[in-house]
């Protein structure tokens, strides 16, 4: 199959556009499909973030004066929407994933470049069709949970643009999970096998089947919403006979493994990033590839976590509480096999390094208030408050935003042949860091002391922690101004940085940087060991 | 890796010693006012110290092995060729579980003692209601005061609740009940998902539209909390608030008894 491939490219080259232009066309190759999502994906995080800003804002003070209280849930559904579908979602899977996999497996192109393509143009229209929504009649503000019967009696037109939204986003990213199953299970270079696939890989096999698993199930569960909206049917509506918890157990079916689906993809491009800079290899390969299976299995059982609180018998609960809390143990395996992989290494502290490392702490933090929420009685008192604001975000963005930022700083020389500024990357990273942390560790305190979340007014006497919260999420807006100084500096004027600046030995740095459009010149290298740091005999071979 | 693991010995019983005296001095909790409150607080104390334990050793072994281990100007070369350790992976693998174990058994006890395991049906309430959808919340029972709770019904609407005490006949704005006995509560909601929540009884339960619900609780502190919908239910949703007055059982029978006169 991969010989097939070989005469593909020079078709492709001859055919596409050169230059910036090729980044707004329908091409076919994988890296330029990469970028595309990558660039989209920040575009759409900046607006996302917009939004969250606006969110801060109105909550420095208790009463709702910032906006109209309809324009402030329509906010916070566009923003969990946005930051979900359109940013962490497509990044972690669709732009890494397009960009490192084809590189992974030894091949010149994903298995379906087409279907890629398709997947990729997607995004974009859906994406502004849900903020046009806002102009139309207004968005959605249901939350981006869209729970039934709210979702059925707020205004129409934005709640139908939503899930139409939401229903391509689903699709592109089914489109996205069956390329990446059939090019990491069918198009690896000959004589390379599974096992001596680095972790990426795993990672996305893992998380492809998560997707090709459960997002059909919430296809099927929006457009019956959808049904209940125009056709007033009464699937979910409760004044026809429906059922509301029906459509919870449907939602998080799917919008469960969607955690794993952000943060899966993150531990896979973390394994890439820690042993190349630490110079060891990766801890723990075969309990690693077991730890993601693990985290598929479970993640797929655990969904009715989210309704504790909702009509669940005992029983139930207490399975749920099982099954989640035990999602701990595979999960800190791997953390555990992260640090022994920086104990005892040679460890260049770098932007991407710190990143990295920030994601590590801030994820265990996550994780802890995750077991802690499994726990029924536990999740009882502060389920929907903020609380669990708290707790995703040290999940969603001390976890995976942080990975694609030291994702970003290890692959740009990849990218472009250039160096970012280390300087401007650790100011980055420490503004992120403390403004990340500032922001969301106060939160936990308001959700235990009886701040809901969704709200845009509160008890006064939270208007002082509401305050620190909302100087952190100022600091995080800043942060992105280095990094984006950065990136615009660095592109025109940065530091060449060779082909292979952290002397890496995974295949995509074994070519040019940036790579030639047919990946490597010659065949593509076979590489069993791509964590053979310290060993000499495989160094010698490799330089 | 571990050869020189005697070091470890201060370290850890630092961190420990640490995390259990934050785990016990720092209160992060609101006021504990009914059954449910002091036993809810002891499981966040102990999830508090085992959660501040693998945090504190967490992060402290990232700095260390990034300060440690870290490239030095002008060196070159790598780290040792280590690939794994059959034996640290095992232990990794073995204690979290236990601890998981332990935690998740140590929470259905929790969840036991505030009443959840409880069957609702079995209850002489829900058979008096000939209800075929009940739902149950948190079913805490008094073991003295069991038999002859009030009852309340409380309507939640976009964007109020509203509570009718069907024994006196009258609607209240206000969740009026006697301390130290048990209240049985009826949940039903006119239009959208909303949630009761007490945080100073750390009890909260959906009202979820056509299927109503029980919730049982007892107050045990005389006070005035506030009941909050935490269920996002429309643009008013962070409005949607009320109170509870806990009361000396006679200061509730007079005004029980008051507004049972005026509406009568």
């Amino acid at each position: 199959m991969t010989i097939l491939l070989d005469n593909k490219p020079k078709l492709k080259e001859s055919l596409q556009p050169k230059g910036i232009l090729r980044y707004f066309s329908f091409s076919l190759d994988h890296k330029v499909i990469g970028i595309q999502y990558l660039v989209c994906g920040f575009l759409f995080y900046l607006v996302g973030g917009t939004l969250a800003s606006a969110i801060r804002i109105e909550l420095t003070s208790p009463i709702s004066d910032f906006m109209p209280r309809d324009v402030y849930n329509q906010v916070l559904t566009l923003h969990g929407t946005i930051m979900i579908f359109l940013w962490i979602v497509p990044v972690v899977n669709g732009a890494f994933g397009n960009y490192l996999i084809p590189f992974y497996v030894g091949a010149r192109d994903m298995a379906f470049p087409r279907l890629n393509a398709v997947a990729f143009w997607l995004i974009p229209p859906s994406g502004l069709m849900l903020i046009v929504s806002y102009f139309v009649d207004g968005a959605a503000q249901a939350g981006w949970t869209a729970y039934p019967p709210l979702s059925i009696t707020t205004p129409q037109s934005g709640q139908i643009i939503w899930i139409i939204s939401v229903l391509l986003l689903g699709g592109s990213s089914i489109f996205g999970g069956i390329n990446f199953i059939a090019t990491i299970l069918k198009l690896r270079r000959p004589g390379l096998n599974l096992m001596q696939l680095p972790m990426y890989c795993w990672a996305m096999l893992g998380t492809s089947l998560l997707v090709v698993l459960s997002t059909p199930v919430l296809a099927g569960t929006l457009i019956l919403l959808s049904f209940d909206i125009i056709a007033h049917t009464g699937f979910f509506n409760p004044v026809l006979g429906g059922n509301v918890v029906v459509y919870q157990h449907l939602f998080w079916f799917y919008s469960h493994p969607a955690v794993y689906i952000m943060v899966l993809p993150a531990f896979g491009l973390v394994s890439e990033i820690l042993p190349i800079h630490c110079r060891k290899p990766l801890f723990g390969y075969t309990t690693m590839v077991f730890s993601i299976m693990g985290i598929v299995v479970l993640g797929l059982v655990v969904w009715a976590h989210h309704m504790f609180t909702s009509g669940t018998p005992p029983w139930m609960r207490l399975f749920f509480t099982i099954a989640t809390a035990f999602i701990a143990v595979p999960t800190g395996i791997k953390f555990f096999n992260w640090v022994a992989t920086m104990w005892g290494g040679k460890i260049s502290i770098n932007s991407a390094m710190l990143f990295s490392c920030g994601f590590i702490i801030n994820f265990v933090f996550g994780g802890i208030t995750g077991v802690a929420l499994a726990q029924v009685p536990f999740d009882i008192h502060v389920h929907d408050t903020y609380f669990v604001v708290a707790h995703f975000h040290y999940i969603v963005y001390g976890g995976s935003v942080f990975v694609i930022f030291s994702s970003v700083y290890h692959w740009f020389p990849k990218v472009t042949g250039k160096l970012l500024s280390e300087k401007l990357g650790i100011l980055h990273f420490v503004l992120t860091f403390i403004g990340f942390n500032l922001c969301f560790a106060p939160q936990h305190w308001l959700g235990l002391n009886g701040m809901p979340r969704r709200v845009a007014e509160y008890d006064p006497q939270f208007q002082f922690v509401n305050q620190i919260s909302s100087a952190g999420a100022l600091l995080m807006a800043i942060s992105t101004i280095p990094f984006l100084v950065n990136i615009f500096i660095s592109i025109k004027n940065g530091k060449k940085s060779g082909d292979n600046p952290w002397n890496a030995l995974t295949p995509e740095w074994l070519t040019s940087s940036p790579p030639p459009v047919e990946n490597w010149e010659g065949e593509p290298p076979l590489v069993k060991e791509p964590y053979g740091y310290g060993n000499p005999i495989l160094k010698e071979n490799n330089n | 890796m571990l050869n020189k693991s005697y070091y470890l010995i201060p370290i850890i019983s630092a961190i420990i010693s640490i995390s259990f005296w934050i785990g016990f001095n720092i209160n992060l909790l609101p006021e504990e006012a009914s059954i449910n409150a002091p036993i809810y607080d002891e499981l966040f104390r102990i999830l508090f110290i085992i959660g501040l334990i693998l945090f504190l050793g967490m992060t402290i072994l990232v700095i260390y092995s990034l300060f440690k281990f870290r490239k030095k100007t002008g060196e070159i070369g790598d780290g040792i060729a280590l690939e794994g350790d059959l034996k640290l992976e095992i232990i990794w693998t073995i204690i979290p579980s236990i601890i998981v174990l332990i935690v998740g058994l140590y929470s259905y006890n929790i969840y036991d003692r505030m009443g959840g395991m409880n069957e609702l049906n079995n209850h002489h309430q829900i058979k008096n209601l000939k209800s075929e959808k009940i739902w149950a919340g948190i079913n805490q029972v008094s073991n003295t005061n069991g038999t002859n709770n009030p009852l309340v019904e409380v309507s939640a609407m976009q964007f109020a609740f509203l509570f009718n005490y069907p024994k006196g006949d009258f609607i209240s704005g206000e969740l009026h009940v006697p301390v130290d006995k048990t209240i049985s509560i009826k949940m039903e909601s006119k239009d959208v998902i909303h949630a009761f929540w007490i945080p100073e009884f750390r009890i909260k339960q959906d009202i979820i539209p056509g299927q109503p619900t029980i919730l049982n609780f007892t107050p045990t502190k005389v006070g005035k909390y506030p009941i909050i919908c935490a269920e996002l239910c429309g643009p008013y949703h962070g409005g949607m608030r009320a109170s509870i007055v806990v009361e000396d059982p006679s200061d509730y029978e007079e005004w029980f008894n008051e507004n049972k006169k005026t509406e009568v």
